[in-house]
Order: C-alpha cells, then structure tokens, then sequence
C-alpha cells in the first residue's frame, strides 16, 4: 500500500480506531499477483479493487480487498455468513450509502471510474449496476408493469417501444413462454422462480452493464434454481455477472471465476475449474471441503 | 496443496472417506500377496498354490466393485471438492490399476500351473524371481505411498520402472538365446516370457498409483511424464 493511499486511510478515521490493514507476505502477494496476472491475461476487466476497507462503526467488516471483476464473466463470491461477501457486492452500486456509519477507503473503479466519489450519480449507478436479491420482491403491479418499471421512470411511455422491451427483457429471463399470455396479470400470483426471474427480467429492461445477485436461488425449489443457473449461463453473453451464493455447487456450476472470503478478508481469487479442484490455501480448501479450520 | 488431514464437519463424511482407504489398502495388500503367491508358485513349481491365486482373484475383483460403488456414493451424495474428490477420483483409478496386477498375478499363476509340469530349468527361474521381488517391492512403495501420502516415495517408485524395464528386455535377450539354443524348449520359454511380461506389467500398474499418489495429494497430473519432468511438474518448474 502507498503512503498516499494511508494519508487517505487517515484522512477519513480517527487513527486510534484505525485498525492496521491485513498484510499479505511478499511471496503470498507475488504468487498471488503471478496467478492472477496469468488469469487475467485475456480477460477484459470491468471492476477493479484496491485496497478497500470497510468500517460499520468500529468494525471492520472488508479487510483490504485487492480484485478486479472480468468483463462478461460470472464471477461468485463464497464464505461462511458474515465473511462480507454480500457487503462487498453492495458495494458495486453504493448499497451501502443506505447504512448508517458506514466508512470505506480504498479504491473501487468500474470502467476506469471511482464509484465512491462524491460526484457520481447514485441512480445512474443503479442503472448500469442491476441488482437482484435473495427473496423475489416484485412489485404489486402486474407482470407487464414490473418489467416497464424502470423504462417509466426513465420517462419512456412510448407503447410500442415498451412492448418491445418486455418481450425482451422476459426472452432474456428465459420467462416469455410461461407468461406471454397473462402479462396484464399480477405478478404476485406468480411462483417463486417465475417471480424471480421476473425480477432479474426488470433488472435487464434498462441494460445494465452489471448484475449482482445476492443468494438468487437459495429460496427457490432445485428446477427453479437450474433455471436461474441457465439464465445466468445466458446472461453472461451480455452482462458482467457478480453472484453471491452460500451453495458452493452452485458456484462451481455457474461461475467462470471464485472468490473466497473469510472474516472480512479475500483469501484467494482464481478460475473456479482450479479453485474447485486444487485450491492454493488452506483455508479455502478447509471451507470447500466441509472442515473444521 | 498437502491433502488435508484435518477432520470434516460431517463425522459421517469422514467415516466413509477413511472406510474407502482403509478398503484399498485391504486390496492393496491381497493383491500383493497375490504377486507374491505366483512368483513363488513359479519358482517352486508349486501346483497347488497355483490354483490358489487363480482363484483367490475372486476376492479382488469383488472389492474393486465394492469400492467403486461407495466412491460413487460419495459422489452422489456428498459432492466432493478439492482434496476429498481428488482422493475419490484418485481411488477409482488406483483400484483399476491393482485389480489388473490381481489379473497379471493370474496369468503368472496359469503358466506357473503349466511349468510345474515340465522339467525345471538348473537356474531355476532365477531370473525371473529376481524381476519378481523388484516388481514386488515397486508395489508395495507404491501401496506405501498412497498408505502415507507420500510424494517422495510415490516418485522414487515411479523411478524404479525403469529398472523394471531393463530388466524386463535382458530377460527377453536370454530367453530368445534359450530358445535358439534349444528349440525344445520353446514352449516352456513361451510360458517364462509370458510370465516376464506380466511382472513388467505389474511394474507399469505399480508406477501408475504412484502417479495417483501424486495426483491426489499435488493436484497434479504427471501421467505421461518421464520422472524427471514429473519433479520439475511438482516442484511448479513447470506445467
């Protein structure tokens, strides 16, 4: 980490709350650098993080994340509950800004761009970084309406170009077969996984560049859940896709690339065929494998 | 990554991991005791212990079978990672390859059967006892290592091979001469070459579960390696 980097650190907290940023040994970083630079190699990069701390309060809940999301690739998150995985997602479109006491340092640059800075257009953020949750929250209107949500706020009331983009947007989420014919129906009578991709269908309506998916399958039945893992698959043509996910064959089955956090911090990043099979640390291999650690 | 020797969460998981090695060694040990009981057989002109091995081939093709099923219960139901589905996948290879040695130990046993009624050679099939205890004790390192993990052993066995190979071709060169010496001998000296060949082949199947060993604790796939490239491979040197 530079001085510069630390005068910021200092800059934002009271340095005798400040607790020291986790250090990686040099030949920790270097193979990690190593790996990562071979991974990366091809890879056009959408998100990059430096060295971000997160704070709620006192407690340090991101410890020095170093990552850099590919372009057009899944990337998932794994870890035990309260590793932070779900907070680092929220980060990617400024969920945080709705906590209270929320400190963060560090850089989080998405196309070049800091995401944190004090000029950048929150909704417009939003926009480019779609976000889905774990429980479907479609809105009580009717499947229709969901899904133009977004284009009418944006001020497109237009008929023809909403039909267009419904019909899209619910191709897209592997959903038009099942509601062509009831689209003026409520969207609460709806099953689960419909719901689901219903949502995910509002999210691509306004062409995001970036999907974070918080836990999208764990409420839903396992047809409904290799459905999403199939619209996912698809998805990626298009979008760059960030998952957090607590089932780790999920993870495995759908995502081109794994991180694994614990305790706040990122212990290894890699291509998820190697990181499945032969994990470089021990703690992910414990975490992966069901062990004590 | 050293396969991890610490405890799973589910005990259950952990029960049936070990049950699964434990089983492999069992089959390691009969098969070798199988190679052994052949070579002896041979040498000695023992008929009966002959018959014995060929029948006792039963037992290993039954625990092959049963050992298959439980890793692909494993698989089935506990969806394995990193090390565990490293060891799962490296048994299922392993027990192929000591179920073939079970096999070669069968055909060493069959022209065992049909020496013993021939007249015995003065050296005494000293030749081939000698490739026999090298091939036998390839084995049983290679069991070693998989018993211990063990990297190291895993590639000085594999090394070994290729002494086993020499071996192998010398025995050939003088049984060919045996055979221009005196062509009534030839099909006893068929009976020999087959029985050579098949301790080389144990060798082989011996230096294949050291690969395996490898494997499941490394992450590594040497398979098609000379040794030399397998340590620059273990060592990270290279890919």
């Amino acid at each position: 980490m530079t001085t510069e980097n630390e005068t910021k650190e200092y800059s934002t907290m009271n340095s005798q709350e400040k607790t020291a940023p986790i250090r990686v040994s040099a030949s920790q970083a270097r193979s990690g650098e190593a790996r990562e630079a071979l991974l990366m190699a091809n890879e056009s990069i959408k998100i990059v993080v430096n060295d971000l701390n997160l704070y709620y309060g006192n407690d340090q809940a991101l410890k020095n994340i170093n990552l850099q999301i590919p372009e057009k690739r899944v990337t998932a998150f794994i870890g035990p509950s309260g590793c932070g995985k779900s907070t680092l997602l929220r980060c990617f479109n400024r969920m945080n800004d709705l906590v209270d006491n929320v400190t963060i340092t560090g850089d989080m640059l998405m196309d070049g761009q800091e995401i944190n800075a004090p000029g950048v257009n929150v909704a417009e953020l939003r926009r480019q970084v779609g976000m889905v949750f774990q429980k479907p929250n479609p809105f009580p209107k009717s499947i229709y309406e969901n899904v133009a949500y977004g284009l009418r706020l944006q001020g497109v009331n237009d008929r023809s170009t909403l039909d267009k983009v419904v019909e899209k947007s619910l191709k897209g989420a592997a959903l038009w077969d099942e509601v062509k014919d009831r689209l003026h129906e409520s969207a609460m009578g709806m099953s689960g996984g419909q719901q689901q991709r219903l949502v995910i269908a509002r999210a691509i309506a306004i062409e995001p560049e970036v999907i974070l998916l918080d836990e999208p399958a764990s409420a839903l039945d396992p047809i409904s859940t290799l459905k999403i893992e199939e619209l996912i698959n698809e998805l990626k043509n298009d979008y760059t896709i960030v998952i957090v996910t607590h089932n780790m064959q999920q993870a495995a089955r759908v995502s081109d690339y794994t991180a694994f956090m614990y305790m706040g911090e990122l212990i290894e990043f890699g291509a998820t065929d190697q990181l499945f099979t032969n994990p470089a640390k021990k703690q992910t291999e414990d975490y992966i494998t069901g062990r004590y650690g | 990554m050293v396969t991890n020797q610490s405890q799973h969460i589910s005990q259950q998981f952990e029960k049936e991991l070990q049950d699964i090695r434990s089983q492999v060694l069992a089959m390691g040990g009969l098969v070798e005791q199988q190679v052994q009981n052949a070579m002896e057989a041979l040498v000695n002109g023992d008929a009966d212990l002959a018959r014995s091995v060929i029948s006792g081939d039963d037992e290993i093709n039954k625990l092959e079978v049963s050992i298959d099923e439980d890793c692909i219960q494993i698989i089935a139901k506990r969806q394995p990672t990193a090390s565990d589905l490293r060891l799962v996948t490296g048994i299922l290879k392993t027990i192929t390859d000591l179920e073939r040695i079970g096999d070669e130990s069968v055909r060493i046993a069959r022209m065992a059967l049909n020496l013993s009624e021939k007249d015995r050679p003065k050296k005494n099939y000293r030749e081939l006892s000698n490739l026999g205890n090298h091939v036998r004790g390839m084995l049983r390192d290679a069991l070693d290592a998989f018993a211990r993990f063990d990297v190291d052993t895993a590639l000085r066995t594999a090394r070994e091979d290729r002494e086993v190979d020499a071996e192998y071709e010398s025995i050939l060169r003088q049984l060919i001469t045996y055979m221009m010496e005196d062509p009534r001998a030839v099909t006893r000296v068929l009976d020999m070459m087959w029985s050579a060949r098949s301790l080389e082949r144990i060798g082989d199947h011996a230096h294949n579960v050291c690969e395996h060993v490898i494997y499941l604790v490394e992450g590594k796939d040497v398979r098609h390696l000379s040794v030399e490239k397998m340590e620059k491979v273990i060592k990270g040197e290279q890919d």
